[in-house]
């Protein structure tokens, strides 16, 4: 089992739609909400995901492909 | 010694012992060292700090590792200079440039970079890392050198030769990742959680951040231990934007100042990445993150980490933020270099060209003692420039030619 840090950001679109309740049916992943901030115009949310390595990976493609950024939880880690 | 006293989460408040940790187990917030700031007030004075060394090292009080160990290549302690040629182009009499172009791999990140290092080697790291696009690299290839630790240093696959080479004379394990910018930013957190580096601007975060707060400390003992009215500051992460005010604020905390620090921060940034400025020209607290275009590379983080903590504070000082294009980037360095004669990198430009739009918008009035911070040093970014600058004289070694070619630069005389 593998756990893996993320941050969503939701297009304006996609602020009403059950993204991460979709991805928890989808794919074999528990996910964990530890941080979020959502109004009408964007959001964000910080979660932890838990499951396999591989299965991790393609529900966060999946997720990327429905519109949603992902990012590392600590931000841009390439600096200049 | 260190006055350091644990890791604090900014959003929970929860408290840690100071190991390699930058998120909060519970929330994943961000952790910051706290300090015993009585213990600093007891044993340090204005006196004891400018009979330190002429480096970012005579703070050591303030920063949390122990200066017996320190990995010092001679960072910080740079020039304020009182800028009367660019404050007269700007209508500020009272502009100052804080210089750090001369620290010892030609940017500010020598600060950060000497904190960091340090506490990596006082926590048992034996290499040192991170991932950059330029100064950052150049930096830890440097620090790690000196330390004799061993430096990895992720770079993206197509970054230029010269900028490679900044980092490469100090002799790292230089990595090229191919992939675009978010493929390489997700792989170097995946390195930085799996492997036991220090990695300096990941899980030594904490320590690494605190180095900026010299900026602030400096500013002030240069003043005549006063804070200026007003900083003008890039912003790439935002981790320099605040911790230079976190300084200003400790110095009041332990008695080295004697008023409590009033300065408004404002925040610069280049058009083709400013989720700060973006944020807040829309009056929002919640950044989006960008895909970064812009020629200040340096200053190209899309997803801020400390992002809603710069809005916080333009908020809470009243300052405000600009975003400036490239042509006037490129203004903005010339402008730096024929007034005050500094060569400034790209990210210089933003800070002079968002000085200038901060005037001409108001935001800044003339009567201030402004501070903006040159973070960079010009030769990092020649090519930013090059096409900009009028061309050399070319001439046959006779006098003939030389006043022919001379005399056809003067202006002629409008005839009546």
């Amino acid at each position: 089992m593998s756990v893996k840090r993320v941050r969503f950001t939701f297009p304006e679109d996609l602020i009403r739609e059950p993204v991460i309740y979709q991805l928890g049916h989808e794919f074999k992943v528990i996910t964990n909400v530890r941080m979020a901030d959502v109004d009408e115009g964007t959001g964000w949310v910080v979660l932890e995901l838990e499951g396999d390595a591989a299965e991790i990976e393609r529900s966060l493609a999946w997720a990327q492909q429905k519109g949603v950024r992902i990012d590392p939880v600590v931000g841009d880690v390439v600096e200049g | 010694m260190s006055y350091a006293r644990n890791l604090r989460c900014r959003e929970c408040h929860r408290e840690y012992p100071l190991e390699a940790l930058h998120v909060c187990e519970f929330c994943f917030g961000p952790v910051e060292v706290s300090y015993d700031y009585d213990a600093i007030r007891k044993n340090v004075t204005r006196q004891s700090v400018e009979a330190g060394p002429a480096s970012l090292w005579r703070y050591r009080d303030f920063l949390p590792c122990d200066s017996d160990a320190a990995i010092d290549i001679g960072a910080g302690y740079t020039p304020l200079i009182h800028a009367r040629n660019l404050g007269k182009a700007l209508g500020l009499p009272n502009l100052y440039i804080k210089n750090d172009t001369v620290n010892p791999t030609w940017s500010f990140k020598d600060r950060v970079v000497a904190v960091a290092a340090t506490r990596a080697r006082e926590l048992g790291y034996e290499k040192l890392a991170c991932a950059s696009t330029g100064n950052l690299a150049n930096s830890v290839s440097a620090h790690a050198a000196a330390a004799g630790m061993e430096a990895i240093v992720f770079i993206p696959h197509d970054l230029e030769a010269n900028k490679q080479l900044g980092s490469s004379i100090y002799n790292p394990t230089l990595v090229k990742v191919r992939g675009n910018y978010d493929a390489v930013n997700r792989l170097c957190a995946e390195l930085a959680g799996s492997h036991n580096w220090g990695f300096v601007n990941v899980n030594v975060r904490p320590y690494y951040s605190e180095g900026s707060k010299t900026l602030g400390f400096e500013v002030a003992e240069q003043l005549g231990w006063r804070a200026p009215d007003h900083c003008v500051v890039p912003i790439a992460s935002g981790s320099l934007f605040v911790k230079i005010r976190k300084g200003l604020d400790e110095l009041y905390k332990t008695g080295l100042l004697a008023e409590e620090p009033k300065t408004r921060m404002s925040g610069a940034q280049a058009t083709g990445c400013s989720p700060v400025a973006t944020a807040w020209q829309e009056g929002s607290m919640n950044f989006k993150p960008q895909r970064p275009n812009t020629i200040a590379k340096s200053l190209a983080i899309g997803n801020p980490a400390d992002g809603y903590y710069s809005l916080v504070q333009l908020r809470d000082t009243n300052g405000a933020c600009a975003s400036v294009s490239d042509p006037e980037i490129v203004d903005g360095m010339k402008l730096l270099a024929e007034t005050e004669g500094i060569f400034a990198e790209t990210a210089g430009g933003v800070t002079i060209a968002s000085l200038k739009q901060l005037v001409e918008h108001g935001k800044i009035h003339p009567d201030e003692t402004t501070v903006a911070f040159i973070t960079g040093a010009g030769f990092k970014t020649v090519e930013a420039v090059a096409e900009a600058l009028n061309p050399a004289l070319e001439i046959d070694a006779t006098m003939s030619s030389f006043e022919a070619a001379y005399s056809a630069l003067q202006p002629t005389e409008a005839i009546a």
